[in-house]
């Protein structure tokens, strides 16, 4: 299977006054098509910077980002834009569904922004897929965080996406929601054959994926797989 | 994926529908600035277009005839055998001001008499009461007085009224005549009388300053315009002033033009205050979508695409604002004529300007664009990151070169518009500069204060004082906008304030001190020996006592005014030949005249080629002419060459006689004179005892006391500052909206602090106590600022352009300074009551 994500000799500095922060330190790793895989470590350890940075989100100091065979150091914000609308997908620890659209709305929006038309149907599907077909009409406001994450999850595979990056999809639920989250995860992702990539400091849910990359201090601690 | 895209791509006008759903009365907030000020653009602008259809309609009505001849002397054969020549039917009327006396109350007054000598006018009427009062008055010793002289001196149609040596049977009230309005009516009050009783009154002598007028009724079948522009060249040159219709039309249409010119400067002033207002909302709402932004950009969305998205609701806000500003200006210009009717000198019809409402849309459309741009430009550069950690955003602000690009548009605008309306890129220059200085006063105050409660924070103050004080600088604070739109509001209604009041003062201030407050001319030669021994006898001094030759300009270095006009490279300005000269003669300079260049020779000898003659350093300016240069006088028929010799600086704010041209002794003396005599009366009774003899015992002289002068200069400013007040209004409203809406978005940045402070344990009077301080301390920096703003302005008014000092009344001040505050606070507390009176939950759930 070839890579879908590939890092190398990845580094992010920040500047705060005259001081520079490393936040990540020389970070390489690669990742497979279809894999399952967890970033841990403690808070502070540059977990959601890493993500940032493989979703194409930010910008590294140096080293470089391969997803999907496209290098993201050289693109523009547009054509990264670009790339995370056609290959990539996103939850978040807060849901971010935007608060002015509907549950439906709100998972028909990047299929729309890929131009598609008559992307109703198959927004809905994937809503009662995640057990929210009757709540479609509703605003974020109006659902509890479970089926706010779940909303998100269906708009996360709205587009298909190549690569799955979750951060701390559960951090904000309750255990019985949590695991009712993390097995739609699982189970979508299994489904649609998607690569994840796991944001946790939730040792029992990184457990769950195939690998898992250790932090601290910004740097590799560890690279292994997970033993069954 | 959307690689196309543009304005018109129906998936960014429906997510701008979807994204705007629970923002839209904010959004109508935005544009709620803007309303009044487009209102009061399309009110001014759809009034000049009714004004210029109804100058066209009733320009007739307006003349009163087809052509009119005026000079300040009677016909002479050549003038007479042209009138004579085209036919149709003359009325004659020569026109003075005068004293008039009413028996009734013993009361003297100056008013304009016109001896009327025929049916006119021929278009229009006079209006009278008891109507139709004008198509007979004639026939007997009538007259028409003005209306407001009769309420004045209590006196009505059958009393009687004093004209020189002559009683006349008030026959009727004057309400309006042609081409008259209300001001010209308080400045020189229309006395009508039959012209052939003129004679009898005594008060036509050699020298009387008496303007002659001929009004014509031409044939239908007459090219009257052809007509004039024939016989104009000639009659000119004799002093002879000739207008038709059509220049009616013209001169009322330039008039007017330059009147709804300064309203519209006044409603611009509002659109800014709201532009201001756009800005500052905007930037609050972009604030809050930053989150929807960054999410939709982690989705795919290109920086262009979101910004075209929040774009679209500006663009729509912009035009439902603009149209019902429009709407609402088309009917506030059903007030204006009612607003305007004293400057009026026609009736003005309802009529719907489609020009108008078009141009204002486009304007409110084009300004809610231009202002929102900025703030808009953010959503540019939001980086898909702020979903993961806000504190990731990065601001690149500065170094965006299209935003500054923004800001340069937005200037030019600002000249631009006041170019258009001032005519003058000086002007305009000057009131953008002001607009610059007091926008970054008012920012500068705002940031000090921001850092100087920041660096001197009273750490052991108690909560409540430390919180609303820190609202002032901590992140989402309201200071700045509040500051600027406050203080700008403040700094015009103060400013329109002063102004009134310097001009009127200016006027008092002539009363104090040893100054002559009342003028008596007219005083034929013969008389003027015994007028100063009467005023003498009544204890009264003689603080001057001047001659006065009128005469007209003929040439300037020896070239006529036709030649000047044909020179396409001349400046000599048109009213160098068109007004009539009011000269004295004497060998010294008095003390309000300041020598500047030159040489005073106060005496000549008789006969002299050449007389050397002084100008005002002004005057000479306007004029082009310098020393050495030769002006050429027609003094009532004798032609006097004269040479500048001497330039003088005169202080005008004096109440005396002063002169644009001095003439030496030993040249005017033995011309057709009138003089002038001032003196000092200390009280009213003495004033009216001493008026009343003179009058009596001269009919002729005219007076005029400082009293009747600051009474007229109050009525008019009166009239003149109630329109200013009634523009102003739009910008006092506009301040309001802007205040409404800046404090009503600022609850959607304070209400989850209010909510958290409630939550954990704050009670209502914690609240409202924490709100009240921060709007007091915000309403009252705003105001403080906007007064002394004001007080600036006003004084470079006084000081600039009014040549006078400024002293401030502090009264105005203090109370502009309380009620602006206290709305301020009551507007801040009156939102934060849904925090107060509702569950914090329930308020967090409807705000999300």
């Amino acid at each position: 299977m070839s890579n879908i994500l590939s890092v190398q000799n990845l580094s992010k500095t920040y500047k705060s006054g005259n001081r520079e922060l490393t936040v990540l330190d020389d970070v390489n790793f690669t990742i497979k098509e279809g894999d399952t895989f967890s970033i841990v470590g403690p808070s502070g350890s540059g977990k959601t910077t890493l993500l940032g940075l493989c979703a194409g989100l930010d910008r590294a100091s140096s080293g470089s980002v391969v997803l999907n065979n496209i290098v993201l150091d050289k693109l523009t914000e547009d054509e990264r834009a670009y790339v995370r609308n056609q290959y990539v997908g996103f939850i978040f620890q807060n849901f971010q569904l935007i608060p002015t659209l509907t549950a439906l709305e709100n998972v028909m929006v990047p299929l729309e922004l890929r131009g598609e038309r008559n992307v109703k149907k198959q927004s809905l599907q994937l809503l009662e897929r995640v057990g929210l077909g009757d709540r479609h009409h509703h605003y974020p406001a109006q659902l509890s965080g479970g089926e706010q994450q779940r909303v998100s999850l269906a708009r996360a595979f709205s587009n298909n996406p190549k690569i799955l990056f979750a951060d701390e999809p559960t951090g904000n639920l309750d255990e019985e929601t949590s695991e009712k989250v993390e097995k739609l995860i699982f189970d979508l992702n299994r489904e649609s054959g998607t690569t994840l990539v796991l944001v946790t400091h939730d040792l029992e849910l990184a457990e769950r994926t195939n690998r898992i990359i250790r932090l601290r201090g910004g740097k590799v601690v560890s690279d292994e797989p997970v033993q069954v | 994926m959307r690689s196309k895209f543009s304005i018109f791509d129906r998936w960014l006008w429906q997510m701008a529908w979807r994204d705007s759903r629970k923002t839209r009365g904010r959004l109508i907030l935005f544009t709620s600035s803007i309303i009044l000020g487009i209102a009061a653009l399309v009110a001014i602008n759809s009034f000049r277009q009714n004004l210029n259809r109804d100058i066209n309609r009733q320009a007739k009505e307006i003349l009163g005839a087809d052509l009119v001849l005026s000079n300040t002397r009677p016909v002479d054969d050549s003038v007479q055998l042209f009138l004579d020549s085209i036919g149709g039917t003359v009325v004659h009327e020569r026109s003075f001001a005068s004293m008039v006396f009413f028996p009734k109350t013993s009361e003297t007054r100056l008013v304009q008499v016109r001896a009327l000598g025929g049916d006119f006018p021929f278009y229009g009427n006079l209006e009278t009461t008891p109507e139709n009062a004008s198509r007979h008055f004639r026939e007997n010793r009538n007259a028409l007085v003005d209306n407001g002289l009769l309420l004045q001196f209590d006196s009505k149609p059958g009393d009687s009224i004093k004209v020189g040596n002559q009683t006349f049977y008030i026959e009727a009230s004057l309400e309006k005549a042609p081409g008259q309005n209300g001001i010209a009516a308080i400045a020189a009050a229309p006395v009508y009388i039959p012209l052939r009783y003129l004679e009898s009154t005594g008060l036509e002598q050699k020298g009387s300053r008496i303007r002659y007028r001929y009004y014509l009724k031409l044939a239908d079948d007459t090219d009257v315009e052809a007509l004039a522009e024939e016989v104009k060249p000639r009659l000119r040159k004799d002093g002879w002033q000739v207008s038709t219709v059509e220049s009616t039309k013209r001169g009322l249409g330039n008039a007017f033009e330059n009147l709804t010119k300064f309203l519209n400067l006044v409603a611009f002033v509002a659109l800014l205050l709201g532009c201001v207002g756009v800005a500052s909302a905007v930037h609050i709402y972009v604030k809050e979508k930053l989150g929807t932004v960054a999410i939709l950009r982690c989705l795919g969305l290109k920086g262009a695409q979101a910004f075209i998205i929040y774009l679209i609701q500006i663009v729509v806000m912009g035009f439902l604002g603009s149209l019902i500003g429009s709407l609402i200006g088309t009917l506030v210009q059903t007030a204006l004529p009612e607003v305007l009717k004293d400057f009026l000198p026609i009736e003005i019809t309802f009529g719907i300007s489609w020009i108008a409402i078009l141009e204002g849309i486009g304007t409110g459309l084009f300004i809610s664009i231009l202002f929102a741009l900025s703030p808009l430009l953010t959503i540019r550069k939001v980086s898909p990151l702020y979903t993961l950690r806000a504190s990731f955003e990065k601001h690149e602000a500065k170094r965006d070169l299209l935003r500054w690009f923004i800001y340069l548009l937005i200037v030019l605008f600002i000249y631009g518009f006041s170019y258009l309306q001032m005519g003058k890129w000086l002007d305009a220059l000057f009131f953008c500069l002001a607009l610059g200085i007091s926008f970054l006063l008012l920012l500068g105050v705002g940031r000090l204060i921001m850092w100087l409660v920041r660096k001197y924070f009273p750490v052991s103050w108690n909560f409540v004082w430390r919180q609303s004080l820190a609202n002032l600088y901590r992140p989402h604070n309201q200071t700045l906008i509040l500051i600027v739109s406050v203080g700008l509001g403040t700094a015009l209604i103060t400013t329109l304030y002063f102004v009134q009041s310097l001009l009127l003062q200016q006027v008092s201030l002539s009363s104090v001190g040893n100054q002559p407050n009342m003028v008596v001319f007219d005083i034929q030669s013969a008389q003027k020996d015994e007028i100063g021994n009467l005023t003498k006898t009544f204890g009264l001094p003689v603080i001057q006592e001047v001659p006065v030759v009128t005469m007209r300009l003929m040439e300037i270095n020896g070239k006529a005014r036709e030649e000047i006009e044909k020179d396409s490279t001349n400046q000599t300005p048109r009213w160098a030949f068109n007004r009539e000269y009011r000269v004295t003669y004497r060998e010294q300079l008095i003390d309000s005249e300041k020598s500047i260049e030159g040489e005073w020779k106060g005496k000549v000898e008789e006969g002299v080629e050449v007389v050397p003659i002084s100008l005002d350093e002004g005057y000479a300016e306007g004029m082009k002419v310098e020393i050495g240069d030769t002006l050429t006088f027609n003094v009532q028929g004798a032609i006097i060459k004269t040479k500048v010799g001497h330039l003088r600086d005169i202080e005008w704010n004096r109440v005396q006689t002063n002169f644009l041209v001095l003439f030496p002794t030993g040249v005017l003396e033995s011309a057709p004179q009138f003089h002038v005599l001032m003196t000092r009366v200390s009280d009213p009774t003495a004033s009216a005892k001493f008026q009343r003899t003179l009058v009596q015992s001269f009919p002729n002289v005219s007076i005029i006391d400082l009293g009747l002068i600051l009474s007229t200069i109050d009525e008019i400013l009166d009239k003149v500052s109630f329109v200013i007040r009634f523009m102003a209004l739009f910008s006092i409203v506009t301040g309001f909206f802007v205040l409404f809406s800046s404090v009503v978005l600022s609850k959607f940045q304070r209400i989850q602090e209010s909510v958290l402070l409630r939550t954990i344990g704050a009670n209502r009077k914690h609240i409202v106590f924490i709100t009240s301080l921060e709007y007091f301390f915000l309403g009252s920096l705003g105001a403080a600022t906007g007064i002394i703003l004001s007080l600036l302005s006003s004084w470079a008014l006084a000081y600039f352009s009014f040549e006078s000092t400024f002293v401030p009344n502090p009264l105005p001040m203090v109370v502009v300074y309380v009620v602006i505050t206290t709305l301020t606070v009551l507007i801040g507390v009156l939102n934060s009551r849904e925090v107060l009176n509702k569950p914090p939950l329930e308020v967090l759930r409807k705000e999300v």
